[in-house]
């Protein structure tokens, strides 16, 4: 008996009309019909998200991830961590987005070859091998149209001769050799806020989650130290493999040597213990009556705590009941759109003018003969405070060791809505 | 179709033009091909002479497209093979990805020099070819499962590697090569353990899975809840032994290594790598102390703020976990509320997770959530809840009586499948405490009428069947009804149907005798044979007649018997019997290759055998080639003494064409006779080996036709034995070498220009021509030892010809003239380079 090849075997990419448009096989081929599994599955799910991540077939295992609405679904034949493989596939989809941009399925057609080369390195038989961004863009240089007119001409190639310094050094993560005339390193720090918030407008759950996103250009083996004013208020985090742990554990400073180019140093979940600031509320005022074919729909946004911040790029999404036939409403700004097939409203407000704020009111018919929905709708809320990091946290200092010249440096403040819900 | 064509005669005629940057983009059109699935095998003539490029974004297209299609087209694929040897000694990369190439050429007849290729690339100075050849340790066994044993080898050998780049490819290796030689492991455990934290991602997360089962094994449980009870237990046997109890209570120490691992994975729950997270979290469930688990609660809730895949695993491993330890999650109870943009698979899970968690004292509040739950747009999810509600009232008593109201209202809901769920449920509840709740029983006959779902519909009628004496007005009444509407309804109603009849008929025969035959009478001739064989069985134990025997006076006690509440359990229990974190304890199946943690043992084995002594010197690979041909010596001995002893354990029939291949080229006539009586002593001593083939070891005939434009060779192999599979590589590296390196029509002696190493085959050569005697040409010859490829009454004979003046010579072929008749095969003429 052959033994059973472990990992990934194969991968398709499917688009949202459900055709495959990309094969790869890092074993023998496996023939493409073994998606006829996920099809099912996919004809099964109502919506797109419903599709299992994980769907047996009788020989094989399926395991998919969706972005950007693609598919990318992995053929497995045997016992392997699942979220191996769904971890995975998210950095491929991470790298195409870093090299074309965007990960589109034209984008991906466009540059069909980097696509390839690029799972050739980023696995070898099925497990991964190169998936470290600064490694990969040593072994094949991301597409840029002067470099494509520059390769047509003196007929050089996209791909390294040599192997990446990094893949053997004991900092992988960082290629050698980097040169800037203007030496910069910027961090994001950036702050979610996932909500419920009840129909009396009372807080449910709400917690604070943030990722510090970093853009270092800097010359040589740079060596950063990060440190707060509150580190406390840091109850749970992830590292970028460049942070030093035990540096961390003894004097909550963050201290690394920094990838080349833009990467994600750190995420972290603030303290539950924290009483979270809500920065928007929602007045609203939904009602159907029994009998009648109109409803009624009254929506008032306004700011809360916002530590005196303006609130920006407000977007407010609904998903109305599907009884709803259209809607009749007048915003005091901004533009809102319905979808009658997907009987999804959104209303694009923008800034939140204290002194004036914002609604949205009018009438919203059902189909004749519909009864009175049984549940309101429940309203998403995207915003977003800029120079703000709502749960407190600030950066106390950035210093450089390891190289003489005299970085720029800056941080940036920012805190939007993570999954921010309204029950009405 | 004939577009498609032109298409590729297009794409060839690129492919065999001199500019490289036609060849390039003809190559990039067919990567286009492969990544749509379109077949594109009939170029392969075409591009895989590009195989040797000195481009090398060409050179790496050439390989995507071999690696391909070299297992539909073998033979031409064997074309390339020569090109990976020889970038074998070029440039690291170049050398890796040569290496990942050639190990993905599912050839069966390239095994040998995939065996040898593996062999040298463990040993290299480059941890990133020792890491290739860890992956390709696989791809071999996967190709020729026979050779376990010699990978073993190559396996134990890379686990002593101290990279932390080779440290996860060879674990992996090791877990699909030989997961039960444990033994491997224990010299490398401290290690391992120790590295951990600076191997690479993907490493880390094989290594935790493979240090989780090997830690089964070696340490014992750490569980003391457990063990106490035993040992409560023991005590009770072992009254009067005081000493063995003393023995017992001794406090748990756990072993140093244990503690060990369990230290350097914790700071891997800092991982941005959800995989690497989670397979830490399932090592501390599977080998850390109870009290400890807690640590690992805050990073798994962490990931759920990651993709909607990754939240799917987790939370499924989460769902496990919280059946056991509710304790664990209770404090993130609100991480697990539903928002309405989840996905449906999402949000049951979310919904399982908080069913498990509910206790005394948050219930009201898990309730009051699923009570927004019930509302929702999603109704799959709204029934789904329903059944998590009547999960929590069953499981927790203070609350079945608020549940059960909770319910009944539902049953005014307008939507059908929440009423239906509703109704399944309340009957699961009612089951427990009927008595009290006649009632809701009269209320949901009042919505019988208005009730489609069949599985509603069947409850109800089992509901009055089952109390129809709580109900004694209302139960006849339903069956009158029932009766007008038998045949059309769906078949689990008509069973629920003649259920109800037969119990009123045993109870309240007076009222409902004539309405029961009736409906027996439609079962009768139901289209359904479940219900014709209900009908009949019902028939016959509740209308007593001659016929039927003793059976029927128990026909109340059978249909009226009191039946144990069902028991509603989450979908999760016991899945941890699968290790977390793996496929099979997502799907919740057994899927293949999956490893099983093994209980922990009762006394733990020596813990002596993971000491290591010898501080191995770290310039190993430097003194690697003096090492490999010590251990070539050494291999070729002892396979001497093997093969010898073979011979005399075995019986006299030795393999007849193996040897006979060799007894002839012996006895055949010879080139040079002086030449052959000079046969050293070593070389006698392979000869003994030729001769006395184990007879055990299938023979294997070899095929090999090797064809470009100008070659053809065609060379017919008799092998016998693994050893000389090992030979035969060799002569085929120098066969397929020889036929890239010249442009010459034909060959009927290997010649070979350079010094290559056979590996097996005596190195013994002797001169031909001296280099001054030939003005700076000089010749050496040896006696290969391999059968001819030109027929069996030949001899083979290797000529190494190098040419040491400074002038390039020319037309170098061997005379027309032949002084004793021997009969030569030509090479034709070839022109001298400088080597």
């Amino acid at each position: 008996m052959l033994a059973a090849a472990k990992m990934i075997h194969s991968l398709f990419l499917v688009n949202a009309s459900g055709d495959i448009f990309l094969e790869k096989h890092w074993k023998s081929v496996v023939s493409r019909s073994v998606c006829d599994y996920f099809f099912e599955a996919l004809e099964r799910a109502t919506e797109p998200e419903n599709v299992p991540p994980v769907i047996p077939t009788p020989h094989h295992f399926l395991i998919n991830v969706l972005r950007h609405r693609i598919y990318f679904v992995a053929v497995i034949q045997s016992e392997v961590p699942p979220l191996f493989v769904i971890e995975f596939l998210h950095r491929v989809v991470d790298t195409f987005q870093d090299y074309f941009g965007v990960c589109s399925e034209a984008a991906i057609k466009d540059n069909v070859v980097v696509v390839y080369e690029l799972l050739e390195e980023m696995l070898d038989n099925g497990f991964p091998l190169a998936t470290e961004s600064n490694i990969l863009k040593e072994l094949i240089k991301p597409p840029t149209i002067l470099r494509t007119v520059v390769n047509t001409i003196t007929g050089s190639t996209n791909v390294g001769e040599q192997l990446p310094t990094g893949q053997l050094s004991v900092v992988p993560w960082r290629r050698t050799g980097v040169k800037y005339t203007n030496n910069e390193a910027y961090f994001d720090v950036v702050e979610e806020i996932d909500a419920i918030i009840d129909k009396s407008g009372s807080t449910i759950t709400a917690e604070i989650q943030g990722v510090i996103d970093a853009c270092v250009k800097l010359t040589g083996m740079p060596d950063l130290t990060l440190s707060f004013m509150n580190p406390r208020l840091l109850d749970d985090v992830s590292f970028h493999p460049c942070v030093r742990f035990k540096r961390w554990e003894a004097e909550r400073i963050l201290s690394f040597i920094p990838p080349d180019g833009n990467f994600r140093l750190l995420s972290y979940h603030v303290s539950s213990q924290n009483l979270v600031a809500i920065p928007v509320y929602v007045k609203h005022n939904i009602s159907f009556r029994e009998g009648s074919s109109q409803g009624r729909f009254e929506l008032t946004l306004g700011p809360k705590q916002t530590m005196g911040k303006a609130v920006e790029s407000v977007l407010v999404s609904s998903q109305l009941p599907r009884g709803v036939l259209n809607a009749n409403l007048s915003p005091s700004q901004g533009t809102y759109t319905f979808d009658p097939v997907t009987k999804l409203l959104s209303w694009d407000v923008g800034k939140i003018n204290p002194q004036k704020l914002p609604s949205l009111k009018g009438s919203v018919s059902l189909q004749t003969g519909a009864s009175k929905p049984d549940e309101n709708p429940t309203i998403n809320i995207q915003f977003k405070i800029q120079q703000l990091a709502i749960s407190g946290l600030k950066v106390n200092r950035l210093d450089m060791y390891g190289e003489k010249y005299k970085p720029f440096k800056g941080i940036k403040y920012m805190t939007k809505a993570g999954k921010f819900q309204v029950r009405t | 179709y004939i577009l498609y064509n032109f298409q590729n005669e297009d794409l060839k005629e690129m492919l065999e033009s001199n500019k490289e940057s036609l060849k390039l983009e003809a190559m990039k059109r067919i990567v286009g091909l492969i990544a749509k699935g379109k077949n594109a095998s009939e170029l392969f003539p075409a591009v895989v002479k590009n195989v040797a490029s000195k481009n090398i974004e060409l050179k790496k297209l050439v390989y995507v497209y071999l690696v391909r299609y070299a297992e539909e087209q073998q033979d031409l694929a064997l074309l390339s093979i020569s090109t990976f040897q020889r970038a074998l000694k070029v440039s690291p990369l170049i050398r890796a990805s040569a290496l990942r190439v050639l190990s993905s050429i599912r050839v069966p007849i390239i095994v040998p020099i995939m065996m040898l290729a593996i062999k040298e690339a463990a040993t290299d100075l480059s941890p990133y070819v020792r890491k290739t050849a860890a992956h390709a340790i696989q791809k071999l066994y996967s190709l020729d499962p026979d050779q376990k044993e010699h990978l073993i080898e190559v396996i134990e050998k890379l686990l002593k590697d101290k990279s932390t780049l080779v440290a996860g490819s060879v674990v992996m290796a090791f877990e699909e090569v030989c997961p039960d030689r444990i033994d491997l492991i224990h010299k490398n455990y401290r290690k391992l353990c120790n590295l951990l934290v600076d191997v690479e991602e993907w490493g880390q997360v094989v290594i935790i899975h493979m240090l989780t089962r090997y830690a089964r094994t070696q340490f014992v449980s750490p569980w003391r809840e457990v063990s106490y009870c035993l040992c409560n237990n023991e005590k009770a046997f072992y009254d009067s032994e005081e000493e063995r109890k003393v023995e017992q209570t001794k406090p748990y120490i756990m072993d140093p290594d244990h503690r060990l691992l369990l230290r350097n994975t914790k700071p891997l729950l800092q991982s941005r790598n959800t995989a690497v997270v989670m397979a830490v979290s399932q090592l501390y469930w599977h080998l850390a102390p109870k009290h400890e688990l807690s640590i690992i609660t805050k990073s798994l809730v962490r990931l759920l703020r990651s993709h909607r895949e990754v939240q799917y695993v987790v939370l499924q491993n989460i769902a496990t976990m919280s059946i056991q330890r509710k304790g664990m999650f209770e404090p993130f109870m609100k991480s697990f509320y539903v928002r309405s943009t989840d996905a449906t698979h999402i949000k049951t899970l979310k919904l399982e997770i908080l069913t498990n968690l509910a206790n005394e004292a948050n219930i009201s509040t898990i309730l009051r959530e699923f009570q927004t739950y019930v509302k929702s747009q999603d109704k799959a999810f709204a029934a789904a809840t329903i059944q998590a509600i009547g999960r929590c009232a069953t499981n927790i008593s203070e609350v079945t009586d608020t549940c059960l109201n909770g319910l009944v209202l539902l049953l005014s809901n307008r939507d059908e499948t929440v009423v239906a769920e509703s109704v399944v449920v309340i009957k699961k509840l009612l089951q427990t405490q009927p008595s009290q709740h006649s009632d809701i029983i009269k209320h949901m006959a009042k919505l019988f009428d208005n009730i489609t779902v069949p599985m509603a519909r069947a409850s109800i009628l089992w509901l009055m069947g089952e109390y129809c004496e709580h109900v004694p007005k209302i139960a006849p009444d339903v069956l009158r009804k029932m009766a007008k509407t038998f045949t059309n309804e769906e078949d689990i109603v008509k069973l629920q149907i003649v259920n109800l009849a037969a119990k009123l008929y045993l109870t309240n025969s007076k009222q409902t005798k004539l309405l029961t035959q009736y409906i027996l009478n439609l079962g009768k001739y139901d289209q359904n044979y479940d219900i014709r064989d209900r009908t009949r069985f019902i028939r016959q134990l509740i209308v007593p007649n001659e016929k039927s025997g003793a059976l029927s006076k128990y026909a109340r006690r059978i249909l009226m018997a009191p039946k144990p509440a069902p028991v509603l359990q989450s979908a999760f229990k016991d899945r941890d019997r699968f290790q977390l974190g793996t496929l099979s304890h997502t799907l919740n199946s057994q899927a293949s290759g999956y490893l099983e943690l093994s209980d922990w043992p009762a006394v733990a084995p020596d813990q002596s055998v993971r000491n290591v002594e010898v501080v191995e010197p770290a310039g190993a690979p430097a003194l690697r080639k003096s090492k490999t041909a010590k251990s070539n010596e050494k291999f070729y001995s002892d396979s001497e003494e093997e093969e010898e002893e073979e011979e005399e354990g075995s019986s006299s029939e030795g393999s007849s064409s193996s040897s006979k291949s060799v007894s002839e080229s012996e006895s055949e006539e010879n080139s040079d006779d002086s030449n052959k009586s000079s046969s050293s002593q070593s070389e006698k001593s392979s000869i003994l080996i030729i001769t006395y083939l184990p007879p055990q070891i299938m023979q294997k005939t070899l095929l090999l036709i090797i064809m470009t434009k100008y070659i053809l060779i065609h060379i017919v192999l008799s092998i016998s034995t693994q050893f000389f599979v090992n030979c035969m590589c060799s002569l085929l590296h120098l066969c397929v070498f020889l036929a890239c390196q010249f442009d010459v029509v034909s060959w009927h002696v290997h010649v070979s220009l350079q010094a290559s190493s056979p590996v097996f085959v005596p190195e013994t050569s002797h001169e031909l021509l001296h280099r001054m005697t030939g003005k700076g040409l000089s010749a050496q010859y040896r006696f290969t030892r391999q059968p001819c490829i030109y027929g069996n009454s030949m001899v083979s004979l290797q000529l190494t010809l190098s040419n040491s003046s400074d002038q390039a010579l020319e037309n170098i072929h061997i005379s027309e003239k032949s002084s004793t008749g021997q009969n030569i095969h030509r090479f034709n003429a070839i022109g001298e380079r400088h080597t």
